[in-house]
Parts: C-alpha cells; sequence; structure tokens
C-alpha cells in the first residue's frame, strides 16, 4: 500500500523534522546570544503574543466556508458559546470541553 | 525543584492533552490506513512533532513528492513558528542544555502556553517550561501511537472533534483579552488575518498576515510601548536599530 521506498519516506520525515526545527529556532539563534535582549525584541515579546493567538484562531477556521451551506455557522455558535461561559465560569476545561462537545452536536445532529 | 515545577505546569497541559489525544490519534489513523503502522507514527510524532505538519506528511508520503517539495511544503506550512520564538526570547533565556528540546516542542499549542502563563512564584522557568513541552510532547506521542495501533476499532463519530484546538485558542484569546486593557495587538492579530485570508485564500494567507502583523506592531511601537519614550538610550538603540533593518 505504500507508494514510495521507505527510504524516501525516512528521509522526507527527517527533512520536514530539520525545516520545522530550524524555523522554531532561527529565532533564538539571531536573538538569543547578545546578553541584553534589544528592545525592539522586548517590545514584540510583550505585544506579538496577543496578535499571534488572535492569528491562530483565524488559522484554525481558515477552511471554513461562510459562502455556502452551514455559512459557518456551527463555528460561530460553538466559538460564541465558548467565549460566554469561560466569560462566566473561567474555567478552562469546562469551556474546551463543553465547547467541543457542543461543536460536534452542531455539525453531527443540527447541521449535517 | 523539579517536582514543584512538575506539579504546577501539569495543570495548565490538560487543555492540550485532550487536543492532542484526540488529534493526535486522528493522524495515527489516517496513517495507518496509508499503510504505515504504528512505528512510523512513533517516530513522527517524536522527531517532526507538528500537527498540521503531520497531517501534510501524510499526502506528501502518499503521493511520493520529492525532497525538495517536501521542504518547501514544510516551510510553507510552519513558517508561522518564526513567530513564536521571536516573541518568548526572553521567556527561554538562560534555560541551560534544555533549551534545544524546548525549541523543538515548541508547537502552536505550547507556544500558546508558555506565552501566556505566568511561572508560579518559587518554581524554576527553566523546568517549567520544560515540563510544559514535554507533557506537551507525551501527549501527541501516546495519541499519534494509539491512533495506529487501534484506530481501526474505534466506531463512534467522531467528526468535528478537531474543534478542540480551536476552542483551545479561543479560550486563551479570551483570557489574553480579560488580562489586559490595551486591547491593540489582539485585534490587530485577527483583523491582518482575516484580510489577508480574505485577498489570499486558506492556503497563502499566513506569511502576508505575519508581515502585516510585525509591520503593524513596528510603526506603533512607540504608542503601544510607553517605556521607549521614557528611556532617551533605548530610544537611541531603537533608531539605530531602524536603520540596520
Amino acid at each position: 500500500m505504500r507508494s514510495i521506498p521507505d527510504s524516501q519516506a525516512v528521509a522526507m520525515i527527517f527533512i520536514m523534522a530539520a525545516v520545522t526545527f530550524f524555523i522554531r529556532g532561527l529565532p533564538f539563534l539571531l536573538f538569543s546570544g547578545k546578553s541584553k535582549t534589544p528592545s525592539y525584541i522586548t517590545y514584540l515579546g510583550k505585544v506579538l503574543p496577543y496578535a499571534i493567538i488572535g492569528m491562530l484562531v483565524v488559522y484554525c477556521l481558515k477552511n471554513v466556508s461562510v459562502l455556502t451551506t452551514p455559512f459557518g455557522l456551527p463555528e460561530l455558535i460553538a466559538g460564541v458559546a465558548i467565549v460566554l461561559i469561560h466569560v462566566w465560569k473561567r474555567n478552562t476545561l469546562l469551556s474546551i470541553g463543553g465547547g467541543t462537545l457542543f461543536y460536534m452536536f452542531l455539525v453531527q445532529v443540527i447541521f449535517k | 525543584m523539579k517536582r514543584k515545577a512538575f506539579l504546577s505546569a501539569f495543570p495548565h497541559t490538560l487543555p492540550v492533552m485532550a487536543g492532542y489525544l484526540f488529534l493526535g490519534m486522528g493522524f495515527g489513523i489516517l496513517l495507518e490506513s496509508n499503510g504505515y503502522s504504528f512505528l512510523w507514527a512513533f517516530f513522527m510524532a517524536i522527531i517532526i512533532y507538528a500537527g498540521s505538519m503531520q497531517y501534510v506528511a501524510i499526502d506528501l508520503l502518499a503521493s511520493g513528492a520529492s525532497l525538495i517539495a517536501t521542504a518547501v511544503m514544510t516551510v510553507m506550512i510552519q513558517i508561522r513558528h518564526l513567530f513564536y520564538g521571536l516573541s518568548i526570547i526572553d521567556k527561554y533565556k538562560n534555560t541551560g542544555k534544555k533549551k534545544i528540546l524546548l525549541i523543538h516542542e515548541l508547537t502552536d499549542e505550547t507556544y500558546s502556553l508558555v506565552a501566556t502563563t505566568t511561572v508560579p512564584e518559587g518554581v524554576d522557568k527553566g523546568w517549567f517550561y520544560f515540563f510544559i513541552s514535554i507533557l506537551d510532547h507525551s501527549y501527541w506521542i501516546i495519541g499519534c501511537t494509539l491512533g495506529a495501533l487501534f484506530g481501526s476499532m474505534v466506531n463512534f463519530n467522531t467528526k468535528g472533534v478537531d474543534f478542540v484546538m480551536t476552542a483551545l485558542f479561543i479560550v486563551i484569546f479570551t483570557d489574553q483579552w480579560l488580562s489586559t486593557k490595551n486591547h491593540i495587538p489582539a485585534v490587530i492579530g485577527v483583523i491582518c488575518s482575516l484580510i489577508c485570508l480574505i485577498f489570499f485564500g486558506p492556503d497563502h494567507f499566513i506569511i502576508p498576515a505575519m508581515l502585516s502583523i510585525l509591520i503593524i506592531l513596528t510603526l506603533l511601537q512607540k504608542r503601544l510601548d510607553p517605556k521607549e519614550t521614557k528611556n532617551p538610550d533605548e530610544i537611541s538603540v531603537q533608531k539605530g536599530d531602524e536603520i540596520h533593518a
């Protein structure tokens, strides 16, 4: 069932691992050596996480189509529910677990 | 010291445990159905350790992509990780030999925990981040391997379970929103990503999104970082950097 020789598969896996590690490590390679981190990088450390988490939310929803049925409604409803329940109870596990089960219910039962 | 760091890190990783076990199993099931046993899943989970990349890896393996195409594809999908290191340089400073492992294990989810969790008083930050990272990684390895081993026996409807990661990021986003009065960076992140998603489509939006976020945050540095204007030395350093850039 495998379409390529195992040696090629192993080589591909090593390349994916090496490139991933390189990308993750590059900023440290560039900016960690100095005894004092440049103020610009310190500034980015303060504001970038907020922007990145926002970007990751969009990234997770990137394949949701708002132009075809169900118009992204399950994601919207579940997303709003998660925010509300989290603001209310501030319990991470409840928000994530409950939100995911609610979403599964929406896509399996309501919007199937 | 290690015990204390482990005990304080563990609760933070529970949401990731749920997500990684499910997503990892999804990966294992898919990989196994393409003819690769649990040993491959285990091996890939250890050395690649990247959610979306491993799912793409299945397609690359099945289609027999060239090594160059594999490298290019990996860059395209993983480029967002450049941001992660950039924003936690100081957090990972002075973590010694552990740093190599911390870098290898810097996934979206681990990053979001590290970037948004404060190390508790009296806990060594290096070991705290180490346990967050290695716990997350172990969940992923277990999920991937179990999925490939027993995935074919699962017969309940798992449709929609991948929303668990979206839920995690929405919760972290909400926490961050409630923790600060300055919502400009969060809004910039969402708006830039949405605009780029609309213009460039789901497969090509991440690089323009990153660039636009970085440019706008850089332009707003004086406004968002009031400390900069108080210290004349820092301003000169910052101006010097701008000239070099």
